[in-house]
């Protein structure tokens, strides 16, 4: 057990200090606009007087290093500073738009996960069929697709042709949780589709991937019933690509999630962060930037984590 | 209206569309069966079956969806056939062998992607009006003039879509192409240097890759704001580590090979080695990359235009033209759709032929 404490600890140490990298990254790219973020934000009509006001307010005659340290410090209490544009602070911009995607999410996963695991082993129970290659064309063509290409394809139809979902996906302030489930069901179906096929793919591959080694072969060579085979002989391998496989395409959700929220202009995180880029409010970009990377961070982790935890090798040290 | 309906019956009566709809269904499987076809004939019968369940449901306007969808299909495999035949035939002897392995779905990628470079490189020919050229009021219906209508300003959406091939799969390639350039360039130098080198650019790829691909660029245009240069060189920063990885992986296990060892022995310099050894050993996995990049990058800058922090108006982009006319959906109609399916065909195609060929090049295990 203390090997595999180990290794996790170090995914963790690991994932802590990308982030750390990141951050560097996300505060010190702003630092490259020629002049400084005053002067761009309020562009070259701005009298002398409001450019100095406006540094004094963002505290930008610190040097850069001090005010980075002040940066991180408020990140990790979750206080991003103040928005340039609105001036409130961006936790109230952002916070409750943030479980708002992850409510989106979420919804998008419950639905997607169970459907494309075992979507994948059948296709790849099957492969090379009929239905093996229609599938793939059928993924091949749902990856391919724009996110909002299928999205709007799904409100065409599901909203205004048949009207059985409406198409923008708007929240209000005590709604019930099946309406709130009817509201958001097209951004969701768009997600699951995307998602759906990534995880089809990758599932197929990982177990095609297993089906191949000698111990399947043997095990069908001693004429054990195929369900048999899959679930007390490839299954219990199968863990560690299949966690993979859900952390990587929860990971692709998040990039997913701003193109979908801004096709139903759902009240998300994504639209927060297009609007301030279009508006570049920097305090809210940078805070949108680090919670979407710690987010992709923290599922790839997982991603690790899990596979460690679920190898049977490391489980039963020798 | 009346001629699309009696266009989606074939020229027939609902009824009459639906008795020759299962007929010609119910012979095929049978066909099928007959002369020991199973796979078609798996596929035809499980088509009759769920048939008969969506016709109960939806009719016979359901039905002829499916037998338009078949339709096309069909239309679009003879295509594909037909072109990979005369693709045999034109080159030369070694390359037709290749191409014999192909599969339709790659035959039909390969097509998607010819009609887009004549698309493309012949754009001022082909599109009857000019790129900015306002010609009639805001979304006026289509005409004998203009083929789907004209788009939020009155400007004509064919003509949009054809310079927007120009625009759109133009500036994509250039991102993939700088990109590849980079990131392959990196990779065999950090493959034959080797040392720190090589774990500095690891690291550098680590931490560019963690960061979700979208956010990075966003936050890259929210600084140095979206223009032409700074989209290609966001994009091709964030795509290059990839190409970086798969590089170093292919060069990596080339350059343990004697033959590079008996070059090394023989003086030569390390421009020689990854011009003349180890890159014609590589080259045909990094086709394939280059392919998958490809869609990648333009997924990516389509979603930036279609932010609207992509190519910026006037110029004809396909992302910022489904933004645009993205009001004429809840009115039902499909115009604003043409662009974005534009963009998936071309994706679809490139995927196509991506998957053929890393399935030859890797000899696949199944």
């Amino acid at each position: 057990m203390g090997d595999i404490l180990g290794l996790v600890a170090k995914r963790l140490g690991l994932g802590l200090v990308i982030l750390l990298v990141i951050s560097v990254i996300i505060f010190f790219m702003v630092e490259l606009l020629p002049g400084d973020i005053a002067e761009a934000v309020l562009g070259q009509g701005a009298t002398e007087e409001n450019v100095r006001n406006l540094r004094e307010q963002m505290g930008l005659n610190d040097p850069a290093l001090v005010r980075y340290f002040d940066w991180l410090k408020g990140a990790v209490m979750l206080d991003f500073g103040r928005s340039i544009v609105t001036q409130e602070t961006v936790m109230s911009v952002i916070g409750e738009r943030f479980r708002n995607t992850l409510f989106l999410a979420t919804y998008a996963a419950v639905i997607a996960v169970p459907f494309a695991i075992v979507l994948g082993v059948i296709v790849a129970l099957l492969r090379n069929s009929v239905f093996d290659r229609v599938a793939n064309v059928l993924t091949l063509t749902s990856i391919s697709s724009p996110e909002f290409f299928l999205g709007y394809i799904l409100i065409l139809y599901f909203s205004v042709k048949w009207s059985m979902f409406p198409a923008i996906a708007s929240l209000s302030d005590g709604m019930s949780f099946l309406d709130l489930l009817e509201r958001t069901f097209l951004p969701a179906l768009t997600l699951v589709l995307v998602v759906t096929a990534h995880m089809m793919r990758m599932t197929r591959a990982a177990i095609i991937n297993l089906l191949a080694s000698p111990y399947i072969e043997m095990a069908k060579l001693k004429g054990t019933p195929p369900w048999k085979v899959i679930v007390r002989h490839a299954l219990p391998n199968a863990w560690a690509p299949i966690i993979n496989v859900v952390a990587l395409n929860l990971a692709y959700l998040i990039t997913g999630v701003v193109l979908v929220e801004v096709v139903f202009v759902y009240p998300g995180i994504g639209q927060a962060l297009v609007d301030a880029v279009s508006k570049r409010d920097f305090p809210v970009v940078q805070a949108c930037c680090l919670i979407f990377a710690a987010t992709f961070i923290l599922l790839n982790l997982a991603a690790d984590v899990g596979a460690i935890l679920t190898n049977p090798r490391l489980r039963h040290p020798k | 209206m009346e001629d699309i309906a009696t266009l989606f019956y074939f020229g027939m009566s609902p009824s009459v569309f639906a008795i020759v709809y299962f007929a010609v269904l119910l012979v095929a499987s049978c066909a099928a069966a007959y002369y020991n076809q199973r796979s078609a004939f798996l596929l035809i019968f499980s088509l009759t079956l769920l048939s008969i369940i969506v016709g109960i449901i939806g009719g016979a306007s359901a039905l002829s969806m499916i037998a338009v969808t078949a339709f096309v299909i069909a239309m679009a495999a003879m295509m594909s056939y037909a072109f990979r035949e005369f693709l045999i035939l034109i080159v030369s002897t070694e390359m037709a062998k290749e191409l014999r392995t192909a599969p339709l779905t790659a035959a039909f990628g390969m097509f998607i992607i010819f009609i887009y470079a004549i698309a493309g490189i012949f754009a001022p020919w082909i599109a009857p009006h000019g790129e900015a050229e306002v010609i009639a009021s805001a979304f006026a219906p289509a005409d004998e003039n203009m083929l789907l209508g004209a788009d939020q300003l009155g400007r004509d959406m064919f003509s949009r879509l054809i310079y927007g091939t120009r625009n759109s799969v133009g500036l994509a390639l250039t991102a993939t192409l700088l990109a590849f350039f980079m990131g392959a360039f990196a990779g065999l130098l950090a493959a034959t240097k080797g040392g720190w080198f090589d774990n500095f650019m690891g690291r550098v790829a680590d931490v560019i890759m963690s960061i979700p691909s979208l956010i990075f660029a966003l936050l890259m245009l929210s600084i140095f704001g979206p223009s032409m240069p700074v989209i290609i060189i966001a994009v091709a920063i964030i795509y290059a580590p990839r190409v970086f990885r798969l590089t170093r992986a292919v060069a990596g296990n080339v350059v343990v090979m004697d033959y590079i060892e008996a070059a090394k022995l023989r003086g030569e310099g390390m421009w020689y080695l990854i011009r003349r050894e180890i890159l014609p050993n590589s080259t045909a996995p990094l086709i394939a990359e280059f392919g998958l990049e490809f869609c990648f990058v333009f997924l990516l800058v389509a979603g930036l235009s279609f932010l609207g922090l992509g190519i910026q108006p006037p110029t004809a982009d396909w992302g910022s033209m489904v933004r645009e006319n993205a009001t004429l959906i809840s009115f039902g109609e499909i115009t604003p759709l043409i662009p974005a399916a534009a963009i998936a065909l071309l994706t679809v195609g490139v995927n196509f032929v991506v998957d053929w060929m890393l399935h030859r090049s890797s000899g696949l295990k199944e």
